[in-house]
């Protein structure tokens, strides 16, 4: 008898324009002990999928379905006090994406480990102790005993992870259901947390149902795959068969956006190899610490961001700072920006300091593009504002002449143009990333800088966003400096890496080099972390 | 294309010829009935302060104890002479309440707008600049809250003077805290967004990116705070002119008909009753108006 059986399942939700169906005719079965993974974009109804198993469906959503039966109980039978009794906890745990609000935070660790047994009277107030410690030991917490009587945020994203699988396990779940339980962490903790779970569940002979939106990560660790498309499952099968054997076309796609670490490399710019080489940007020595205080008279801590940092940026070419959050790579693309100022060395631009430069002319040399397409579009404003704002500040042109520089742009990163009068929030994450692109764009700069451009954004918008930036880039001559934590980004579109790790370039050097033959322990640690598909030569031979 | 298809078609899916901003805005600012309620009570309510000496029945300062106190029109001795009836002086009481709407409504307005003025800057100021600007605003803003507002009225207004502009602009004075909290929070949230960095990459000055960035996200919160405070203006006025401070007699305003109709509460109902509903109307006016302001001009939800 299988552990779950899903047959029809649809979920509708109440928009203010019409009823939307989330989910349209999901059909699933997972036997015990076996892996399942859900895979799909975001809004493709992967996530409300798992919630209507959940009950936890927001309250304008509605569910139907022909079965909907765990471990051979019809759970729609279930009243909601009993379901809530019986079901989620005991048979089904949950893990969310986001470890750092999914714990609260005036709780101790080990208050929260226990609360769920202890409140079941399933276990003692000290067996349920003993058994919290044990779990927490199992999922790779140092020193378990002692992290019981802390809060968590004592603790980093990763272990707040660790802490959210172990307490989800006190109740000893059947089924374990893992809903995006990485995305929000570094690639290297990524790994671990997912190989946590594939054991964890071969241990205990557990279901898992792990939802993702990146294929790879999912293909590696489960058993069987699902793929959802608006609302719809497209393909199920294997692990295997989905990743090397995909039949739907979606699929394909979906397969052919991911950047691949061992697809070709791209061609390095042909400026690289000029003798001469114009140093667009050149940063030497750069050093920046950040003090903060616990209220008026608290002591003083010291963050050391950036410790001697030097690089230069050549004209022409594609530069990728790589490294995981905390090693100093945003606050060195405030500092190349011009946004935030060192505390030792200095930045030049075209050979000129840039404390020299003012405003204007700083914005024509270097322009930003940022992570998330949420927040750096400013929502009271209609795009034709946003994009054209550089030049207004520039005192650039009339308003006419603005207007067509804005539809030039707009056309140069490929934006229809009945949206010249929208505002962000009617645009999806990829279009507003193209906005900012275009707003980076407008004065024509000599250089952009972009700060994880895509790592908010879908894998399949991912795609489209990196050959947008690469067209860009052979059209316009453009120098681009691109932060990213994830290698396989850096193997599609860099000339040079930077290996950054806390505040200090530990290895830089032409793309191939250093992917090929890392030669720092940590670039090494970074490759091995980053998903691969195993068997390039199967994928090559079924194309 | 049907009334129907207009709503529901989002602009990323409409393949027609999108409509002008101006469109847009008249479309969505005709579609909020809360609005069109809101703004409706406070243009007739402006329209009335305007007009009042064309409207008024009778002059409202000329007194006759002979017809003192007299009931409304519709309870048991009310006469189509006084509508709405008389006051302790035997004043038209319609008349007075018409020729309140003009101080009632210059004191709201002017009050909330005086604090809007001061509490935005420090607001936005201690949010933006932060460092010691945020320590000593809001060193202020503690100094603020811990006087009594309503004694040290009482002594500005018994040093400077008693009169409707001094009233204004005390109560304005006493009434800055909401904004700078609401300002300061919001401002200390948009300063480290993405956006603003942007506009700094491009060149902008602290002032522009003031202005043109963070000023227009505020919007929302101050409407919000400016009807609230409209009314609480009001009712401050009140409080003042009670207390011999604010309006002077026989000045007629909402606030001093209410302190004045308190005596006799009791037996005359309808001297407090009237002006309280009066500006009732008036505040709920306004708050009905800024949400719908609020929700006109902010864009998301745009595609509903």
């Amino acid at each position: 008898m299988s552990l779950l059986d899903i047959q029809n399942l649809d979920v509708t939700l109440a928009l203010p324009n019409g009823p939307l169906k989330a989910v349209r005719d999901v059909t699933l079965t997972l036997e015990p002990g076996e892996s399942l993974g859900i895979v799909g974009e975001s809004g493709s109804g992967k996530s409300m999928t798992a919630l209507a198993l959940m009950r936890l469906l927001p309250r304008s959503a509605t569910c139907e379905a022909k079965a909907l039966r765990f471990d051979g109980q019809e759970l729609r039978d279930l009243s909601d006090p009993a379901f809530a009794r019986q079901i989620p906890g005991p048979r089904i745990g949950m893990i969310f994406q986001e470890p750092m609000t999914s714990l609260n935070p005036v709780y101790t660790i080990g208050r929260q480990m226990t609360e769920a047994t202890v409140a079941r009277g399933l276990l003692s107030e000290a067996e349920a102790r003993r058994k919290a410690i044990d779990l927490l030991d199992r999922v790779g917490i140092p020193d378990p005993e002692g992290r019981m009587s802390q809060f968590p945020h004592q603790m980093s994203g990763g272990q707040r992870q660790r802490v959210m699988i172990a307490m989800t396990l006190m109740l000893d779940p059947e089924l374990l259901i893992a809903d995006e339980p990485t995305t929000a962490l570094d690639v290297t903790v990524q790994a671990q947390i997912l190989d946590l779970l594939d054991d964890l569940r071969r241990e205990r002979g557990m279901g898992l149902i792990l939802i993702s939106h990146d294929l790879a990560v999912v293909a590696e660790r489960t058993d069987r795959v699902a793929v959802m498309y608006l609302g719809e499952m497209v393909e199920q099968g294997t692990a295997q068969d989905v990743l090397y054997r995909p039949q739907h076309d979606y699929t394909k796609a979906l397969l052919a956006a991911i950047p691949r670490l061992d697809g070709p490399a791209r061609v390095p710019a042909q400026v690289a190899a000029a003798p001469e080489v114009e140093k667009v940007i050149s940063a030497t020595n750069l050093c920046r610490e950040f003090h903060s205080r616990k209220g008026l008279f608290g002591p003083k801590k010291t963050v050391r961001a950036l410790d001697d940092v030097s690089l230069e940026l050549r004209r022409g070419e594609t530069l990728a700072v790589i490294g995981e959050s905390g090693s100093g790579k945003s606050t060195l693309a405030r500092i190349l920006l011009g946004l935030d100022l060192p505390d030792a060395g200095d930045v030049r631009m075209l050979g000129r300091p840039v404390l020299d430069l003012p405003g204007a002319e700083r914005a024509s040399l270097v322009q930003p593009v940022f992570q998330d397409p949420y927040t750096s579009l400013n929502p009271r404003r209609r795009l034709s504002e946003i994009i054209a704002r550089p030049l207004v500040l520039r005192g650039e042109g009339d308003s006419a002449s603005r207007l067509a520089a804005v539809k030039d742009a707009m056309e140069k990163v490929r934006l229809p143009d009945r949206l010249i009068h929208a505002y962000p929030s009617q645009l999806s994450g990829g279009q507003r990333q193209r906005v900012a692109i275009a707003r980076a764009l407008i004065t024509e700069p000599e250089a952009l800088i972009c700060d994880e451009p895509t790592s908010a954004l879908d894998v399949s918008v991912q795609a489209q966003i990196l050959e947008l930036l690469d067209d860009l880039r052979a059209k316009m001559g453009l120098t681009c400096l691109i932060i990213t934590h994830d290698m396989a980004v850096v193997h599609e579109t860099a000339d040079r890496v930077a290996v950054m790790y806390q505040g200090r370039v530990v290895e830089e050097g032409s793309a191939r080099d250093v992917l090929g033959n890392p030669s720092n322990d940590y670039t090494a640690r970074l490759l091995a972390a980053a998903p691969r598909f195993g068997a390039t030569q199967e994928m090559e031979a079924v194309q | 294309m049907s009334t129907t298809d207009i709503t529901l078609t989002a602009v990323e899916d409409s393949e027609t010829t999108p409509l002008t901003p101006g469109q847009i805005f008249r479309k969505r600012l005709f579609g909020h009935t809360g609005f069109l309620i809101g703004a409706s009570i406070i243009l007739l309510i402006v329209l009335v302060a305007i007009f009042a000496p064309l409207i008024a029945p009778h002059d409202p300062y000329v007194q006759s104890l002979s017809t003192r106190m007299l009931p409304p029109v519709w309870s048991e001795g009310g006469t189509w002479e006084h509508i709405l009836g008389t006051d302790q002086n035997g004043r038209d009481y319609l008349a007075r309440l018409i020729y309140g709407t003009r101080v009632s409504i210059t004191i709201g307005i002017g009050a909330a707008s005086v604090g809007l003025v001061i509490g935005v800057t420090l607001g936005v100021m201690a949010g933006y600049f932060g460092g010691w600007i945020d320590h000593a605003i809001s060193f202020l803003l503690t100094a603020q809250l811990a006087l009594p507002g309503l004694l040290l009225a009482m002594a500005l207004v018994f040093i400077i003077g008693p009169s409707i502009w001094v009233v204004i602009g005390i109560v304005g004075v006493l009434h800055w805290t909401y904004y700078l909290v609401v300002t300061r929070a919001a401002t200390q949230r948009i300063r480290n967004l993405d956006f603003v960095a942007a506009a700094k990459a491009s060149g902008a000055s602290s002032r522009q990116i003031i202005w043109h960035e963070i000023l227009p996200n505020l919007a929302s919160a101050i409407i919000v705070i400016f009807t609230f405070e409209l009314g609480i203006a009001i009712l401050a006025e009140s409080s003042l002119s009670f207390l011999g401070v604010g309006i002077q007699p026989p000045t007629p305003s909402w606030g001093l008909m209410i302190a004045e109709g308190k005596q006799a509460m009791f037996y005359r109902p309808w001297l407090v009753i009237l002006p309280g509903i009066c500006l009732f109307l008036l505040v709920i006016g306004a708050n009905l108006m800024g949400d719908g302001l609020r929700d006109i001009t902010s864009p998301e939800g745009r595609n509903e």
